[in-house]
């Protein structure tokens, strides 16, 4: 009996010493080594050379990576993909608040660097020489990615909107050239549904960033941060612009002139393929995109084609941006110096560059691109040989004078989709959606602490 | 080990009234074995107690302390008590969502009990040998991943791919779309019913194998119809397995999350981040930061959770005595 009594104390007291052992392990693993750069999922080439670990979804980045780590020898990169977009800023902002868990390097999308930026996660870059490659960027790429004298990130890939349309809609309905103009749209979405033809475009609440930069477009500033001190945001979603955009497309809605689905789901897709939408309101990204889902074979192959964005305004047209993303470092990292050489240098060599474009991975925004020869005469195949870049693209990224995002970007873009739902289930006015975001939105910056103007 | 619990007792003080000490020892014994029993029995328990530990109660209680505190993006951590609490109970998105589960949970449940006890019953009346194989259909959709059901019906909803416009254009109507605003609802309902009325038919039908078949027989012997073995017999005696269920589906109905989470990409906008309570509380947390307020949420639902349980639990150990 005694024995048996021994014996279960025993083992209960091993059993409690070996679950106490793991946690200890994974406590000192975690705590000591800033970024796990063991479980890397490309290749390392130098074994010697001290290595920095980086998240990113390019969909070419195994390419990009390989080509980083063959031409350094000083460092390596430790590359995953942890999910793109929100899967992946699940992660980051977990580890943020967790306050550790970051790679060193990590990619986001420009509008989402102030909301990690203002909590810490995020390392200002400009002392660690990251202005040496602002010459490689237009002005307002560059923008995008600073706040005042801080550098939060090193820009790769950029979305200049534009409008793609559908040559063989166009043609039926007898609209000769694209319009120019947001009445033009709207004149020629008209004319279409009149004489019994699809759809003109759609009005997609799960793309709120693309009704930011179509409000910003027409004069709006969302938001402003004080330079000197971030806490300190102005907040203006209910200007006249910011309402004449939202009561633009919510008047297109009511006539049934635009569709109401959602965008990036199958649905969608296989409506853009049936020549259900005569045009795609998009950024320079979106051929590619596009072409990855299978649009632009078969059936709706050749009958692409894009045109500069529409204005509210031909006199003085605005170039506005929507998507990109950018290399950031954190400030969990270990060792800033070297991940800023890295976010300088990845996705920045001739070869990675020339591989993101020519299979229409990304737009680039390095001005060495976007001023070769090769790229400004590229004839694009999804455009019929288009010289889209040329025509459109270029331009427009060079008009670009960057935009003031954020830093509660996940919850605005919430409600900004939660709004849009709601005026395309005719709920509610463009007007009124502005004014209830407004107050929504300053409701919860003052929540969050934040010293609000409006 | 043992021992030293036995040698760790105090020894007894120097006897004052000797006449009581036998007694007194005899007790201290027995208390030792006692307290050795008990300690064995605590150390048979203790792997499961340490398990317990580490992955409830210790969560369940960070939680809480977490929901004491306010976090703001500009402001740092402060602590605020039950300030959060009251945000909680005030705000709109979490009312919206909690008044959502409950009425879900309403309808929902007796629709979905009623399928399977008619399920259940019919086969228990079945003997041919397509019995095995009806339950083993109507099992099926449980063994799914719910997020593998969700998809799935994700595409059987949609207005482009779906068999649903294809069965209307025979019709030559379009067909409902059982995502929209106004249909989400019932739409969801029909996932849920499907995933999980299977599992719930087989509880039934293990209860209904249990009952003894001579009472069947006595039934029979009375003159009753198969009707009527069915609903004065049968019914009854299942009614501890219909309350088992009946409480696992009101918890997991008023912590519903995978569907709509699973379903909201193709919902164009219908189900909303703060559509569930669940829903609600992951969002604030891994999607804005708020990790404080998301443990408020929770245990705010828990609370919501445990009132509906305990009343229901209440009003049915009422009728489990009429029953009887």
């Amino acid at each position: 009996m005694k024995k048996k009594v021994l014996l279960s104390g025993l083992s209960a007291v091993a059993l409690v010493a070996s679950l106490a052992a793991c946690a200890s392990d994974g406590g000192t693993a975690s705590s000591t080594s800033a970024a796990d750069t063991t479980n890397c999922t490309n290749k390392i080439v130098n074994e010697s050379a001290p290595r920095i670990a980086v998240w990113a979804w390019y969909p070419n980045m195994a390419t990009v990576v390989d080509n980083f780590n063959k031409l350094h020898t000083d460092v390596q990169v430790c590359w995953n993909n942890v999910g793109q977009g929100d899967a992946e800023y699940t992660k980051v902002q977990t580890a943020i608040s967790a306050g550790k868990g970051l790679p060193d390097v990590v990619m986001l999308e420009s509008d989402h660097l102030s909301s990690y930026s203002i909590q810490g996660g995020l390392a200002d870059i400009s002392q660690y020489g990251a202005n040496d490659v602002k010459k490689n960027f237009s002005a307002g790429a560059w923008a995008d990615v600073t706040q005042g004298d801080a550098v939060y990130g090193i820009p790769v890939d950029g979305g200049p909107m534009a409008l793609i349309y559908r040559t063989d809609v166009f043609t039926k309905y007898g609209i000769t050239t694209p319009p120019t103009t947001w009445v033009e749209y709207a004149a020629d979405a008209a004319k279409v549904k009149a004489a019994g033809g699809p759809v003109f475009g759609d009005l997609a609440s799960n793309v709120p960033s693309m009704i930011m930069a179509l409000q910003i477009q027409k004069g709006a500033q969302p938001f402003q941060i004080d330079k000197s001190d971030p806490k300190k945001l102005t907040i203006k979603l209910d200007d006249q612009a910011s309402k004449d955009v939202l009561d633009y497309w919510a008047g297109l809605v009511k006539t049934n002139v635009v569709g109401v689905k959602d965008q990036f789901t199958t649905d969608y897709i296989s409506g853009v393929v049936n020549g259900d939408y005569a045009t795609y309101v998009s950024a320079a990204w979106a051929p590619g995109y596009l072409s990855g889902a299978g649009v632009g074979t078969g059936a709706s192959s050749g009958v692409w084609a894009v045109a500069p964005l529409p204005q509210w305004n031909a006199s003085n047209p605005v170039s506005v941006n929507w998507g990109g993303s950018s290399f950031a470092v954190t400030s969990q990292s270990a060792n800033k110096q070297l991940a800023t050489t890295v976010a300088k240098g990845l996705y920045a060599d001739a070869d990675s560059l020339a591989d993101g474009w020519k299979n229409q991975v990304i737009f680039p925004l390095n001005t060495s691109v976007l001023s070769s020869q090769e790229f400004i005469d590229n004839k694009s195949a999804f455009f019929s040989g288009q010289t889209a870049n040329k025509d459109v693209y270029i331009p427009a990224e060079t008009a670009y004078k960057g935009a003031v995002y954020s830093p509660i970007t996940v919850y605005y873009y919430a409600q900004l989709t939660a709004a849009i739902a709601k005026i395309n289930q005719g709920q509610i006015s463009g007007s009124d959606a502005a004014t209830q975001l407004q107050k929504d939105i300053v409701t919860y910056a003052q929540g969050q602490g934040f010293t609000v103007t409006q | 080990m043992a021992d030293s619990v036995g040698l760790a007792l105090p020894a007894p003080a120097v006897p004052r009234e000797p006449a009581v000490r036998p007694l007194r020892a005899r007790s201290f014994k027995r208390g030792a074995a006692k307290r050795k029993h008990s300690f064995a029995g605590w150390m048979f328990v203790l792997p499961f107690m340490v398990i317990f530990a580490i992955f409830l109660v210790a969560p369940l209680a960070y939680a809480f302390y977490l929901s004491l505190f306010t976090k703001g993006l500009a402001t740092g951590t402060t602590f605020t008590g039950l300030a959060q609490y009251v945000k909680a109970f005030t705000d709109p998105s979490f009312l919206k969502g909690a008044w959502f589960v409950i009425r879900f949970a309403v309808v929902l449940i007796p629709v979905q009990m009623f399928v399977s006890l008619a399920a259940a019953l019919l086969l228990d009346a079945l003997t041919s040998r397509y019995a095995k194989f009806a339950r083993l259909m109507i099992f099926l959709p449980y063994a799914i991943p719910a997020v593998i059901g969700a998809l799935m019906w994700s595409f059987l909803y949609s207005p482009t791919f779906g068999p649903l416009q294809n069965i209307a254009s025979v019709f030559g109507t379009s067909a409902i779309s059982p995502l929209s605003p106004d249909n989400v609802f019932g739409g969801l309902m029909n996932v849920v019913t499907w995933q999980w009325a299977g599992y719930y038919m087989i509880i039934i039908f293990a209860a209904l194998q249990g009952i003894d078949p001579t009472i069947y027989e006595a039934a029979k012997i009375d003159g009753a119809t198969p009707i009527q073995i069915a609903f004065r017999i049968k019914v009854p005696m299942v009614s501890s397995a219909l309350l088992l269920i009946l409480v696992f589906a009101l918890i997991g109905t008023l912590q519903f999350f995978t569907e709509p989470q699973v379903l909201q990409v193709v919902s164009n906008g219908a189900i909303t981040p703060d559509f569930t309570p669940n829903m609600y509380a992951y969002n604030q947390a891994f999607a804005y930061a708020n990790f404080n307020y998301a443990s408020a949420i929770s245990f705010s639902l828990g609370i919501i959770v445990f009132i509906a349980v305990y009343i229901f639990l209440f009003a049915t150990r009422k009728r489990g005595s009429i029953l009887k």
